[in-house]
């Protein structure tokens, strides 16, 4: 039983193979259907829970400063990511909102919260409390998680009013682009490799 | 090319949570290192699939149909479709902007439609044709899965901004919900088809013990 530890099966065909040592930039591939099997992880510990605390920082001014500010004749108004939710929750519409809260403020926040607890105590070389259930959601959270379509949605929303009146840009968008790529190298599969490395 | 063993002939099943090789010869319900259920194939992969999939194609009419939102300026009110967006943009130049929409809301999702019904024919009826190929087409469409997203949040951000009572003001409207559920059901279709089907057909049915 022990040795199964050394394995991985491909999750695309059920193909088994050992685990190997990959060196920066390697990746390995499934000799049959062709999907990533490993991929070099190039953040320790430590790394990994400096980067959470900055990605938590920049959360917050993604949610808390406006992502634009618009201008029309003299009057003025600004969005945050939480005014935009609130903005589909009107009417027969009301369960869109709580997609898109979960998508672009809720999924992303549970994430960095259990990624700072399991690697807090990570730090110490110990399993948190509740560390295969933090492990399971962290994996149930990804597919939801929406930052860079947020992303990509503000810059639209930009282009789109930008025909018809004055749009700025706010500290949030800035913090919201910082914060999709963080999310991007944090809350992927790799985060697995601690299941190894607290064992 | 010499094909590597397969779990199910070593006696071991692949835990879906926390990646580990799970010893299968007791066929034990639970991973032993995460507590996740272990399943040898998805649940009903199949049929929640096609559940899923049909269910999204019948939301995919009214999203299409029924305006997103509706644009009230200077007075003059205008209902809009995700299309009428996208033809608006093209008509004002911005080929590039009306491009990424048209990706997002229209192409996606109608890729995924065509991609994950052809997978489950080719699964159903145990075909071994371009099995590599069809691997990488649903690594594809997992991919591509919440970019539909797009629009939602666009009229969410938008709505949100334009509230200027007479002067300007922007609501979104019923198709938005359609759009969304779109894609939230696209996504749960591509996330019960079990990719490994595509090696190993079901013969019939799938294999039994949860």
């Amino acid at each position: 039983m022990a040795s199964t530890d050394r394995l991985i099966i491909c999750e695309h065909c059920d193909c088994v193979y050992e685990r190997v040592e990959l060196a920066k930039h390697q990746k390995a591939l499934c000799l049959r259907c062709g999907a990533v099997l490993q991929r070099h992880n190039g953040l320790d510990v430590q790394q990994r829970l400096a980067l959470s605390l900055t990605a938590a920082i920049l959360w917050m001014f993604a949610n808390f400063y406006p992502v634009m500010s618009i201008s029309l004749q003299g009057l003025h108004n600004s969005a945050t990511l939480w005014d935009s939710v609130r903005a589909l929750a009107t009417g027969p519409i009301t369960f869109i909102a709580l997609v898109a809260a979960i998508a672009i403020i809720i999924a992303p926040m549970f994430q960095l919260l259990l990624l700072l607890w399991v690697l807090v105590h990570a730090l110490g070389r110990r399993r948190s409390p509740a560390f295969s259930l933090c492990m399971r959601w962290l994996e149930t959270l990804r597919p939801w998680s929406m930052l860079e379509v947020c992303l990509l949605g503000s810059m639209v929303a930009v282009f789109k009013l930008a025909g018809l009146l004055d749009v700025l840009p706010g500290l949030g968008l800035i913090a919201l682009a910082a914060l999709s790529l963080l999310m991007i190298r944090l809350a992927g599969r790799d985060i697995r490799d601690l299941w190894v490395y607290l064992s | 090319m010499n094909a590597p063993p397969v779990a199910s002939e070593l006696g071991l099943v692949l835990c879906h949570a926390c990646g580990l090789a799970c010893d299968n010869r007791d066929h034990p319900t639970q991973c032993p290192r995460c507590a996740a259920p272990l399943h040898e194939r998805k649940p009903e992969s199949l049929t929640r699939t096609w559940a899923y999939l049909i269910a999204a194609l019948v939301f995919y009419i009214p999203a299409n149909l029924l305006p997103v939102m509706n644009t009230k300026l200077f007075g003059a009110g205008d209902d809009s479709t995700i299309m009428s967006g996208v033809l608006e943009f093209w008509a004002h130049g911005s080929w590039d902007i009306a491009l990424i929409i048209f990706i997002a809301s229209i192409a996606v999702p109608a890729t995924k439609f065509v991609a994950l019904g052809l997978l489950l024919v080719t699964v159903q009826r145990g075909s071994t044709w371009a099995q590599r190929q069809r691997s990488k087409l649903f690594r594809f469409v997992e991919l591509i899965g919440y970019w539909s997203m797009l629009d939602v949040i666009v009229v969410a951000l938008v709505a949100a901004l334009v509230k200027f009572q007479a002067l300007g003001d922007i609501e979104p409207r019923l198709g938005i919900l359609f759009f969304g559920m779109v894609v939230v059901f696209t996504m749960l279709a591509a996330m019960s088809f079990d990719p490994r089907l595509i090696w190993q057909p079901p013969n019939g049915k799938e294999p039994a013990h949860e």
